[in-house]
């Protein structure tokens, strides 16, 4: 566990990412890093190409230029099955719960990538709603229940960067603030998160940094200390 | 002796049986190219050849290596479980994700390759597979004689299915399938090797299918086109039972072979169409067949 909290070890750097659907050109060159430990956010408007970044990190895009270096390995280039397994988690926008699986297998579902990750009994012990539902179909769930589901499906892996896209999106309240304390959790223990967002509210108090995105390219990098500084450069391009 | 409906029991009872049979051979047929619709999307003709390849197998492994029927009965399998292994890598990946028409030209035209060879090779004819020793004879039921072998068959076709439809619906390897199934994209991205599963999957529908032709080889005659006749029949019980439905091809493919048992008895000129006017019975009332989930 120690040397996760080591600072400056670079968990994530993206140099010059571009990437295409078919013809069309959707990330036009992006540079970002994360250290270990951190949360940043990629923040924009819909279509500024934030959850393309994620996807194009996955190898989920057609195809990709650039270098993305996860935990010091070049993962341009490489098969899309095998970057989980550097230890990388990620959370679809649409969530992606499986119907045709009940609860406990959606939960089973991915390999473990590394060895750490949270037990089955740590994980109902933090979304005690999933072990109540564990045998209903993975759809029959309340929206804010699959986005449990979802998230702790990839903590179980022990995956050490989770790349969440869109987690808040169309939640009450309530649930948001009980994702807001399981991300401090997790950024306590240690791991590296990337999160893409729509709700700045959100994400403002939990983000080391943000990255602003439009029309796919980083714009500006704002410290968590600059927010404040910045507002009018963020409502312009939020629209917040 | 007892009458059904004017029926001698003992007649209705035999037309059953047989029925099941042929509805054993339909279930493990149909099970295979639910498997393969399920996680590949291809309508799978070569299917009916793979069937027939099975039934060869074991035909020419006799002949040539001595190989007997329980060795085949694996070997079948295997060796054209392989070669469905083969075909997925190098031909049918390639149009992945192309148009459903695409896999079902590649696979129809495969078969008739293959088909035509073993024409040329074999003769129209065919070949004929002797009955196991410790499987011959049968049990007089006292309504009926039952041949030893046909009991087999039901039985064991039975446990295949079943055993099918466990390591799908309860197993966790099952569950890389039906999450492939509905989204393979993601599975990827949680570090399963999608291909690889996929290949797996073609080559275990195409095992499955030779398994039901070396099953067949001592009761029906080893042709060249044994296949190609079964799968139209096949491909109505998977249209009944619901595209990709696991359960729906096991029963109805047994459902399908009784029906047409039930009507051999009474208007035998229906038997070979019976099936054919279910089919168009079912998608008129629900399109998306018996077990399928309504699109």
């Amino acid at each position: 566990m120690s040397n996760l909290h080591v600072p400056n070890v670079e968990q994530l750097r993206v140099v010059d990412l571009h990437a295409f659907y078919g013809e069309s050109h959707i990330l036009h060159g992006i540079d970002l890093h994360v250290r270990r430990g951190e949360l940043i956010t990629l923040l924009g408007r819909n279509g500024s190409g934030r959850s393309t970044t994620l996807r194009a990190l996955m190898n989920m895009v057609g195809r990709r230029t650039g270098s993305i270096m996860i935990n010091g390995r070049e993962t341009v280039g490489m098969a899309a099955h095998l970057i989980p397994r550097l230890g990388v988690g990620y959370c679809p926008e649409e969530r992606g719960i499986f119907a045709s699986l009940t609860v406990e297998e959606n939960l089973l579902l991915p390999p473990l990538v590394r060895s750490d990750g949270m037990s089955l009994d740590e994980i109902y012990d933090m979304f005690p709603n999933l072990y109540e539902r564990r045998f209903s179909q993975g759809t029959r769930l309340s929206g804010g229940e699959q986005q449990m589901l979802a998230m702790a499906r990839i903590l179980r892996t022990g995956a050490n960067l989770l790349l969440l896209d869109e987690i808040t999106e169309g939640l009450a309240p309530v649930i948001v603030q009980k994702l807001a304390q399981v991300l401090i959790k997790l950024k306590n223990k240690g791991l590296t998160i990337v999160l893409v967002e729509q709700n700045f509210r959100f994400a403002a108090p939990l983000a080391d940094r943000h990255y602003l995105m439009d029309h796919g390219q980083i714009v500006e990098e704002i410290s968590a200390a600059e927010l404040d500084a910045k507002q009018g450069l963020l409502q312009s391009c939020l629209g917040v | 002796m007892t009458m059904v409906l004017g029926i001698p029991l003992g007649v209705l009872l035999g037309q059953l049986l047989l029925g099941l049979i042929n509805g054993a051979f339909y279930a493990l047929l149909s099970l295979g190219l639910a498997i393969i619709f399920g996680l590949l999307r291809i309508i799978n003709f070569a299917h009916g050849a793979q069937y027939m390849l099975g039934a060869f197998a074991a035909v020419l492994a006799l002949k040539y290596f001595g190989v007997n029927y329980w060795a085949a009965l694996l070997l079948g399998p295997l060796l054209v479980g392989v070669l469905g292994m083969l075909i997925e890598r190098y031909l049918l990946r390639r149009i992945a994700g192309e148009d459903h028409l695409y896999g079902l030209l590649l696979t129809f035209g495969l078969a008739l390759i293959v088909e035509g060879s073993f024409v040329k090779l074999f003769g129209v004819s065919g070949a004929s597979y002797p009955m196991p020793e410790q499987l011959k004879g049968g049990y007089n039921l006292g309504f009926m004689f039952l041949p030893v072998y046909r009991a087999w068959v039901i039985v064991v076709a039975l446990i295949v299915c079943l055993a099918t439809w466990f390591m799908i619906e309860r197993t966790r390897l099952g569950s890389y399938l039906r999450a492939g199934t509905e989204n393979p994209k993601l599975m990827q991205a949680f570090g399963i090797n999608v291909p690889l599963l996929i290949t797996l999957t073609y080559g275990f529908g195409a095992a499955l299918a030779a398994f039901a032709g070396v099953l067949a080889a001592p009761i029906y005659s080893v042709t060249p086109t044994m296949g190609a006749n079964l799968l139209i029949v096949v491909f109505a019980v998977v249209v009944i039972g619901g595209m990709g439905s696991i359960m729906g091809a096991i029963v109805t493919g047994l459902a399908m072979g009784l029906i047409e048992g039930v009507t051999k008895v009474f208007y035998p000129e229906a038997a070979n169409t019976v099936v054919f006017l279910v089919m168009v019975l079912v998608l008129l009332v629900r399109p998306a067949g018996l077990f399928g989930k309504e699109a």
